[in-house]
């Protein structure tokens, strides 16, 4: 024990500078964690505070998760989180990588910076802003779209109460959003390659579509992986933004626009449902949690030096 | 890692940054290709806004009557005028807003340095401790519901600024981000000798360290400033009282339902043709465009310091 706290001496100074991020974390990451035992539990607010809140209120086992595998909500959430998600992963690396190519590849290296200044900027807005955006196309009675549609002499679409369309607008919108973000890391990897390579192929005859093919998709292969694992760990999670402003919180859109996020949210706001609600949020960390560790795993297999940890 | 840091060589340098003929460049005609395809989905990035802009300065008629267009046939700043003089409710959001802002940065700030230089350091014998404290966090989370549990009923914080500006103060990734800025920059060298040279600790990272970082922690600062201002979220949480200011994206957010903002202020409706009714439609975008427009005019010149920070986050990650 002495050894110890002559270790805690020693270190003294750095641990006083640790310790108000460690407050923080214990406050707003590990007393949640703890918290999650209200999943197993029928939660009654006490009157002496959180802590006999969460320990008095009754133990009920998996009945909150019963309650919420029962119904087809769990099913439809967890299909809408996961095949938006793939299908953004997918759409995301392929249009980032694209467009990191393409920038690269620009003659005029100032509209280059110019292009990607302005690819920059829906990163900077928050959803509340591009659902105004999203609303000036989309709003029923001024929207553009229907202006087109009328001036085509096609029949308006209610675009907020039309499920058919939104999964295509979300993944469209999500993308369109986040690709500025996603393209600038990919085109300082490209730019970080040493250009002799290029020299090399060039005079091995080797024609762009070849440079391209053997040179530089293979050198970002690292960061693709790393970055589509990250991905991968966040697959049960979504963008609440994206999911409850866009399409205006509306009722008829839930059955294509309702994720795990935007159910736990509902299921705590609206429903004032805490079990059932927490049993859904530690579903999804916990899911996200195997995830991860999982693909970290068969990478670390494949190669190791390409793991995270 | 370090390469982050310099400035990249661009195409058709040398090491040594000379300028030379590219032989290896695209045609002209793949650049027009290229150019046309990234310089439409650049325009489509910045069209919403400009449109917006175009919508607020249409007249409330025509936009009932034309709906949304980039060139009404009438003009008005009815609604900025409308803006301007009900705007006590805009300019106390701006001042919410404003405040969780710097306060919020602030904080994070103070956090994330402290917390990320102790475990930079590699003589902190509890380092492995920490970090994985912090990128736990990373891997699994409590999720929304205890989060709420602990603000409302542990904290007893709801409907304050404080309940906008704690959740978002600290998270593993500034934390990586700064980790390995100093790591990076701040050589333990340079800490040693300072500490053989008679300072302590706190001196050593107070008056060489930090000041030696400070483009680091300008990117931290500037993605906490971001996250703040743009933040609704902890507001759609933890705000339900309508007397409470709400900061700016959740009052964008309650006009967008409801225009209760406009009637409170039905004394200054003096000034408008009564006929022409109140112009709603278009004094929302006006407040969008209000909203949006600092960081539309800020951004492209801290760009460079976002992007410093993502390359650092993603590659650490």
């Amino acid at each position: 024990m002495t050894a110890f706290w002559k270790k805690i001496v020693r270190n003294r100074a750095l641990l006083l500078l640790v310790l108000p991020g460690t407050v923080w974390f214990l406050i707003f990451a590990y007393l949640p964690m703890f918290g999650t035992v209200l999943a197993f539990k029928d939660f009654r607010i006490s009157p002496d505070g959180f802590f006999a809140s969460v320990l008095n209120s009754e133990w009920v086992g998996f009945k909150n998760f019963e309650y919420l595998f029962r119904t087809s909500d769990a099913y439809i959430i967890t299909r809408n989180t996961i095949l938006y998600n793939v299908a953004m992963i997918i759409l995301g690396l392929v249009s980032a990588v694209a467009f990191a190519i393409l920038l690269s590849e620009l003659l005029n290296k100032r509209m280059a910076k110019v292009y990607q200044t302005g690819m920059f900027l829906p990163h900077f807005l928050s959803w509340v802003i591009i659902s105004y955006f999203a609303f000036t196309f989309l709003s029923p009675d001024k929207g553009v779209l229907n202006q087109l549609l009328t001036a085509l002499g096609m029949e308006r679409i209610s675009w907020y109460s039309e499920p058919a369309y939104w999964p295509l607008i979300l993944l469209f919108v999500g993308i369109w959003k986040g690709i500025g973000y996603s393209s600038v890391i990919y085109l300082a990897a490209i730019t970080g390659i040493d250009k002799s390579y290029y020299e090399a192929a060039t005079i091995d005859g080797a024609r762009k579509w070849q440079q391209i093919r053997y040179i530089t998709l293979p050198l970002l292969r690292p960061l693709m992986i790393i970055l589509t694992i990250l991905a991968i760990g966040g697959i049960f999670r979504s963008d609440f933004g994206l999911f409850y402003q866009l399409p205006k919180d509306s009722g008829a859109l839930y059955p294509v626009t309702n994720v795990i996020d935007t159910f736990v949210y509902r299921g705590l706001m609206n429903m004032g449902d805490i079990g059932m609600s927490t049993a859904a949020g530690l579903y999804q960390s916990l899911v996200g949690l195997i995830l991860i560790l999982t693909t970290n795993y068969i990478v670390r297999r494949i190669d190791r030096d390409q793991a995270i940890f | 890692m370090a390469q982050t840091f310099i400035k990249p060589r661009e195409a058709g340098e040398d090491r040594r940054g000379r300028k030379k003929r590219d032989y290896n460049a695209i045609t002209p005609f793949w650049n027009v290709i290229f150019n046309i395809g990234v310089g439409l989905f650049a325009f489509s990035c910045v069209f919403p806004f400009l449109f917006v802009i175009m919508i607020s300065l249409t007249d409330e008629q025509t936009l009932a009557l034309e709906g949304f267009s980039l060139w009404p046939s009438e003009f008005s700043t009815a609604a900025y005028r409308y803006v301007f003089q009900s705007g006590n409710e805009l300019l106390l959001s701006f001042g919410v807003t404003l405040a969780v802002t710097v306060i919020g940065t602030l904080l994070t700030l103070a956090l994330v340095t402290t917390y990320s230089y102790a475990l930079s350091r590699r003589s902190f014998e509890f380092r492995g401790f920490f970090s994985f404290l912090a990128f736990f966090t990373m891997l699994f989370s409590g999720g929304m519901v205890p989060g709420y549990i602990v603000m409302t009923q542990f904290l007893h914080l709801q409907n304050t600024i404080w309940a906008l500006i704690l959740p978002l103060s600290l998270s593993a990734f500034s934390i990586i981000v700064m980790r390995t800025f100093f790591q990076t920059t701040v050589p333990d060298e340079v800490v040693e000798s300072a500490k053989i040279d008679g300072a302590g600790e706190f001196r050593a990272f107070f008056s060489i360290v930090l000041p030696i970082s400070l483009p680091g922690i300008a990117t931290i600062g500037l993605f906490s400033a971001l996250g703040y201002w743009n933040d609704w979220f902890n507001a759609l949480l933890y705000y339900n009282n309508p007397d409470q200011t709400p900061p700016l994206q959740f009052l964008l957010m309650q006009i967008e339902k409801n225009m209760d903002f406009l009637t409170k202020n039905a004394q200054y409706l003096g000034n408008f043709d009564a006929a022409a009714g109140l112009p709603t439609e278009t004094v929302r975008m006006a407040m969008v465009v209000l909203a949006t427009l600092p960081i539309v005019l800020a951004y492209p010149f801290f760009q460079r310091y976002f992007i410093q920070g993502l390359t650092v986050g993603s590659v650490k990650g």
